[in-house]
């Protein structure tokens, strides 16, 4: 079974007084949707970058399958709240990016990035230009890039904070979609209750100062949505409400007023 | 500059396109407007007659300020008959022939030099005092070394003006390639890139518009060093034509020389601006 581990990790960037994260300790298996929550420091996103291979932690150790993490590698694929798609690039190109690399026949390349693209509802767009499309389309083109390589794992920083509202909620249901069809573990850094509270299967909550984490919730909407439920009914659900208050309770908890 | 690009665009786009007919959508401008443009046709006009009018009324010798005319003429007959053993069309094709294997060695050794700088902190130790070494020489004070160590041929020629171009393209190459996005260098490696497929992947293509920037100003630079290039040797090309005539005080065909020389530098400005906007496509519209 596929495993990410953070164990008991530590971060303490060169120059700073504090250290950024202390002693956090995550695991995402294949099939859970992990989302961190917590204040600005709380250091949601260098637990990602740790998990991705892109910061190294101060002590304690991440591993995948067992095996520690040295650096990036694709069987971790990761998307950024700025998409960071490549303009010289088309959409279909930008998706069989990971695929070019490792030199995937063009023609089997471009059949592979189309099914993606139809798989995050942009199936007519594979010519267009990166320019051309909008920030929701970019965001879906980021996620189908990422899927190509066919990663065990889904690192997702923010991957919706640059949208607008209604797009928001749109590409919620999307996520959700790609994860059950995708069958990956995500890892998903975010600011927006709503967002975790629809997408998780555990939510870990962060405090800043410095970054620990302070509680663990276990929603189960996401579950409901796979199994059939549509998000607006789920949303409308007292129990939903309820788990919003407690969700933004932890997260507040022990701030001065 | 934003006012005057503003006149020159016709008002119905604005008012039949978003059908808007708020004051500020209306280019008032346009009715009476000015574009730079126009300016500097008529200051170029003035100044063709100011000199017309000063050779018709022989203000100054026919021999020092020919009038456009005479120069006109000149230039009709050497593209014709030649000047100096070649016709116009024939020092045109050596000058730029010169520039071109130039720009080649250039960008040869310039873009990867700029990687080197841009990439990796030995590359910017060994090359960037290298290259702010050479960049404030002229090609005068280098010219006889090159003809010292490398004879009074071709060669010699073409070195002189790579020289002059090779600090534009290393730099810029540079600059854009420290101007590449950390995320998409990040997202590259985690979708399982190389070191050296992100930079072939990644990193030329971010600093090509940088790049091509760089090519624009070496051409500018190139050019400019192409009279002291055919200082020595050359029986071709016009800036050796220019000298020649200088020597024998034919001035028509040192001004017909000079606006020659400035007609082929707008026209290679115009061709790179139009290969960046075809290569480029989206540089500014990320």
């Amino acid at each position: 079974m596929p495993h990410l581990v953070l164990d008991k990790v530590s971060i303490h960037y060169d120059g700073q007084p504090a250290p950024a994260v202390e002693r956090v300790s995550i695991d995402v298996a294949k099939g859970d949707f992990v989302v961190l929550v917590g204040r600005s420091g709380c250091g949601k996103t260098s637990l990602l970058n740790v998990a991705a291979g892109l910061v190294t932690p101060s002590r304690g150790q991440a591993s995948i399958n067992g095996r520690g993490i040295t650096g990036p590698g694709s069987d971790r694929a990761v998307v950024f709240q700025n998409d960071a798609l490549f303009p010289w690039l088309t959409a279909r190109e930008n998706v069989a990016f990971a695929l070019r690399l490792r030199g995937v026949r063009p023609a089997e390349r471009a059949r592979r990035a189309d099914e993606l693209l139809a798989l995050v509802k942009l199936g007519d767009a594979g010519d267009k230009h990166i320019w051309e499309l909008s920030g929701g389309m970019r965001q879906r083109v980021g996620l189908a890039r990422a899927l190509a390589a066919e990663p065990q794992f889904l690192l997702l920083d923010e991957p919706l904070g640059a949208l607008d509202a209604l797009t928001r909620e749109r590409m919620q249901t999307t996520l959700l979609d790609l994860w059950t069809a995708s069958h990956v573990g995500v890892l998903m850094v975010t600011h927006g209750i709503e967002e975790a509270l629809v997408l998780a299967t555990r939510i870990v909550v962060l405090a800043p100062g410095p970054g620990r984490v302070v509680r663990g919730f276990e929603p189960g909407f996401s579950r409901r949505y796979a199994a059939g439920e549509p998000v607006r009914s789920i949303k409308s659900d007292p129990a939903f409400a309820a788990a919003r208050g407690e969700l933004t309770d932890a997260i507040f908890e022990g701030e001065a007023a | 500059m934003t006012i005057s690009s503003y006149s020159e665009r016709p008002a119905a786009r604005t008012e039949t396109a978003d059908g808007l007919s708020v004051p500020w959508s209306r280019p008032s401008a346009r009715r009476k407007g000015v574009s730079a443009r126009m300016v500097s046709a008529v200051t170029i006009l003035l100044l063709l007659a100011a000199w017309a009018l000063s050779a018709r009324l022989q203000l100054v010798s026919p021999v020092f300020l020919p009038s456009p005319v005479a120069v006109w003429n000149k230039f009709i007959v050497v593209i014709k008959d030649g000047f100096v053993d070649a016709t116009l069309l024939q020092h045109v094709v050596a000058s730029l022939g010169r520039v071109f294997a130039a720009l080649v060695a250039a960008i040869l050794v310039g873009v990867p030099v700029g990687l080197a700088i841009g990439i990796s902190t030995v590359g910017r130790g060994i090359f960037d005092p290298l290259l702010e070494f050479l960049r404030p020489i002229p090609p005068l004070a280098y010219l006889p070394l090159v003809i010292i160590w490398f004879g009074i041929g071709e060669p010699s020629k073409i070195l002189v003006i790579a020289i002059a171009m090779l600090a534009p393209v290393a730099l810029s190459t540079a600059s854009g390639v420290r101007g590449v996005s950390r995320e998409r260098v990040n997202a590259a490696r985690s979708l399982g890139a190389t070191r050296a497929q992100v930079v072939r992947h990644v990193v030329l293509p971010s600093a090509l518009p940088s790049i091509l920037t760089g090519l624009r100003i070496a051409l500018g630079a190139g050019w400019s060093t192409l009279v002291a290039a055919e200082l020595v040797a050359a029986t071709r090309g016009l800036g050796f034509m220019i000298q020649s005539a200088a020597q024998f005080l034919v001035t028509d065909v040192v001004i017909m020389g000079i606006l020659v020389i400035a007609a082929i530098a707008f026209v290679l400005e115009f061709a790179i601006r139009r290969i960046e906007r075809a290569l480029v496509p989206w540089a500014g519209r990320e």
